[in-house]
């Protein structure tokens, strides 16, 4: 599905990799691990077609992602670092209004319910100001539930979730690559999820 | 499969953003208030003589709604940036330009719309006439939404860079010149007692011209931006 | 038949551009000294302005190459967006203090020809109040790009600014020329200069093609200098400081 050839990447002044080569195969998942700073991020951004590799080239489904990049985005699930939510708008706001500018509109009450599949159904109404961090990311995953997307790319999804709710996204992920999606996830914490999985160490 | 036009998503953006300016009332007032402000400091700069204020008011109240348009230009871009929503915006199926175009839609709203209710109002302070009001007003409808656009490009290239409000200004400034020109001409031509149809065609080519090609530039610089 | 594409990547145009930079300077040199000779002592006296129209061997060149440098800019910056080259980037990026030092003169100059002309340091002609808006568009550029930490952000960045601003050149330039007409009347005008004499003309060009050669010299120099900056981890820059005794 996605294809790294002879990857090289450049961050200011430093190399971060260079002549990476990987292949990811519909319906296998990628976890890629690293030290911090050894550009995770970077390579998930690169794969997601956010940034521009300086060296090589990326292939989706084949084509140079550069031109079927319209055929990505439509499948394509990235939760980044940054958590997504704005600060001022409830939980639900936030999901109905990010689904919508995504141009796949939901309903306030798949909204609710996704909540409540993420145990957040308490908190759906108070503004995301007032959430812990953890809450914070958890309203952000909670995507997952109705997003039908078949590639998902999640950047350090586990950051301060608490063991529940990390158990919760492995599951997910889990389920995910059973029905037959893609995903690539990074973390600097191993973490186990069910099925085909390759890891890709960076940064050593 | 062909791509959708994404209406709906821009229609969302706006709403968006203006659900999120009413939320904090007194961010989406201060344009206005700066606007106030600063035309009301010339005339004690100037002087009240009555004759000198009606010759420079137009100029003056441009100038103004020129600053006042800028000043909410680095919260454009920069709040959703810091947030992750424009990395999400960047993602979606729907055109990013058609989005962008949304964004902008919505700072007018919120910027250059309240301008067309209080510019008339301080220009009575400077014993404008009547058919001088509603030149205002018209110049200023078809103005402010090319400032907004041109803005755009400027609060995209600078998104999360230091000195974020006064590098815009530099950059954007020079840009906002024919605007200006055509805006506050219009005005001192209907003072003077001639017509202003030349002045308003060419606001409306300046419109024209910003619409279609401020959301490609403005594109371009998110992504540029977001490497 | 010389292979250009050999000196598009910065460590063979490195070596290349301290090779042709004195020969621009030289060049700039004497065919300046030549055009400002013939401008100043050999031009006719005009019947009108006196001797102090002479200033103009220096405004309409240094005006001229003010405009022909954004649009070299313009070029480059084309060149270096679309095929996401590095080199064209630099280039650009070394014209511009060219290009702004330029437009600054063009202000002076075109102030001390108004003055003894017209009795005033500035005049809001069409031509004049351009330049001054080019220069603001100039240091735009230099400031977005200094103000940017990433190399290659910062060069995109300034390639894109530097589009925007060559297609609303033409769109300012004509709102000033209007805004001028309206309010000056047919009153001074800087741009009526001299009915100008086969030699004027030709000393003109020379001290245009002058400055030329020096831009394109200072360009390449400082070219050099950012190649060294941004490329200093590199091998072939190591190699070259090897080989200095």
């Amino acid at each position: 599905m996605l294809e790294a050839i002879n990857l090289t990447c450049v961050r200011g002044e430093r190399r971060l990799f260079h002549d990476l080569n990987v292949h990811v195969e519909r319906g296998s998942g990628l976890f890629v691990q690293g030290p911090n700073g050894s550009g995770k991020t970077t390579l998930l951004r690169v794969f997601g077609g956010l940034t521009p590799p300086c060296g090589g080239a990326i292939l989706w489904n084949g084509r140079p992602i550069q031109l079927a990049r319209d055929d990505l985005r439509r499948k394509l699930l990235y939760c980044g670092h940054l958590i997504g939510l704005k600060d001022d708008l409830t939980a639900i706001e936030n999901l109905v209004y990010a689904a919508a500018l995504a141009d796949e509109p939901i309903s306030n009450a798949i909204a609710q319910e996704a909540l409540k599949q993420s145990g957040l159904y308490e908190i759906a109404d108070l503004p995301v100001r007032a959430l812990s961090q953890g809450q914070k990311r958890r309203v952000s995953l909670a995507r997952l539930c109705y997003l039908r997307r078949s590639f998902w790319i999640l950047d350090e999804p586990l950051t301060a979730l608490d063991d529940a709710a990390a158990q919760w996204v492995l599951d997910r992920i889990s389920r995910h690559l059973n029905e037959g999606g893609t995903a690539i996830w990074t973390s600097h914490l191993p973490m186990a999820v069910a099925g085909s999985i390759r890891t890709l160490r960076i940064g050593s | 499969m062909m791509q959708s036009l994404g209406l709906a998503a821009t229609y969302a953006v706006i709403r968006r953003d203006l659900g999120l300016a009413m939320r904090r009332k007194s961010d989406a007032l201060t344009p206005v208030f700066f606007f106030v402000i600063v035309v009301s400091l010339f005339p004690l700069g100037i002087g009240a003589e009555r004759d000198t204020l009606r010759q420079i008011a137009p100029g003056i109240i441009w100038v103004a709604a020129l600053l006042a348009s800028m000043l909410s230009l680095n919260r454009l871009f920069e709040e959703d940036h810091a947030d992750g929503t424009l990395e999400q915006l960047m993602l979606s199926t729907a055109p990013l330009g058609m989005l962008v175009t949304g964004k902008v839609i919505a700072h007018w709203i919120l910027t250059g719309v309240p301008l067309l209710f209080v510019a008339p109002l301080l220009a009575l302070q400077f014993d404008l006439a009547p058919a001088s009001l509603l030149t205002l007003a018209t110049s200023l409808a078809i103005g402010t939404p090319v400032l907004s656009l041109l803005g755009a490009i400027g609060a995209s290239l600078t998104i999360g860079l230091r000195g974020g409000g006064v590098l815009i200004a530099l950059l954007v400034l020079p840009l906002y010149v024919p605007v200006l020109i055509f805006g506050a001409g219009a005005v001192a031509s209907v003072n003077a007692g001639l017509g202003a149809e030349s002045h308003f065609s060419l606001l409306a080519a300046a419109l024209a011209l910003a619409a279609f090609f401020s959301p490609l530039a403005t594109t371009m610089a998110l992504r540029i931006a977001l490497e | 038949m010389i292979n250009w594409f050999k000196y598009s990547t910065p460590s063979t145009f490195y070596p290349l551009a301290g090779r042709l930079a004195p020969w621009f300077m030289l060049a700039a040199i004497a065919i300046g000294s030549l055009g400002l000779y013939i401008g100043f002592f050999l031009a006719p006296t005009d019947a009108q302005q006196g001797e102090g129209y002479r200033i103009i061997f220096l405004h309409v060149p240094v005006s001229w190459m003010s405009m022909f440098i954004y649009l070299v800019m313009a070029f480059w910056a084309a060149v270096g967006l679309a095929f996401n080259s590095r080199l064209s980037a630099m280039m650009a990026r070394a014209l511009a203090p060219t290009g702004a030092m330029f437009t600054f003169l063009s202000l002076w100059t075109g102030a001390l020809w108004g003055k003894p002309m017209w009795g005033t340091w500035w005049v809001w002609d069409a031509r004049l109040t351009s330049e001054l808006i080019l220069l603001f568009l100039y240091i735009g550029i230099m400031a977005l790009q200094s103000a940017i930490e990433n190399a290659r952000r910062a060069d995109k960045a300034g390639a894109l600014l530097t589009l925007v601003g060559v297609v609303n050149i033409p769109i300012i330039y004509f709102s000033v020329e209007w805004w001028n007409t309206l309010h000056q009347g047919a009153s001074v005008s800087l741009t009526r200069a001299p009915s100008m004499a086969t030699i004027m003309l030709v000393a003109m060009l020379l001290v245009s093609l002058a400055a030329w050669m020096y831009t394109i010299s200072v360009a390449l120099i400082r070219a050099r200098c950012i190649i060294l900056e941004r490329e200093r981890h590199s091998t072939w820059v190591h190699r070259l400081n090897e080989k200095k005794p």
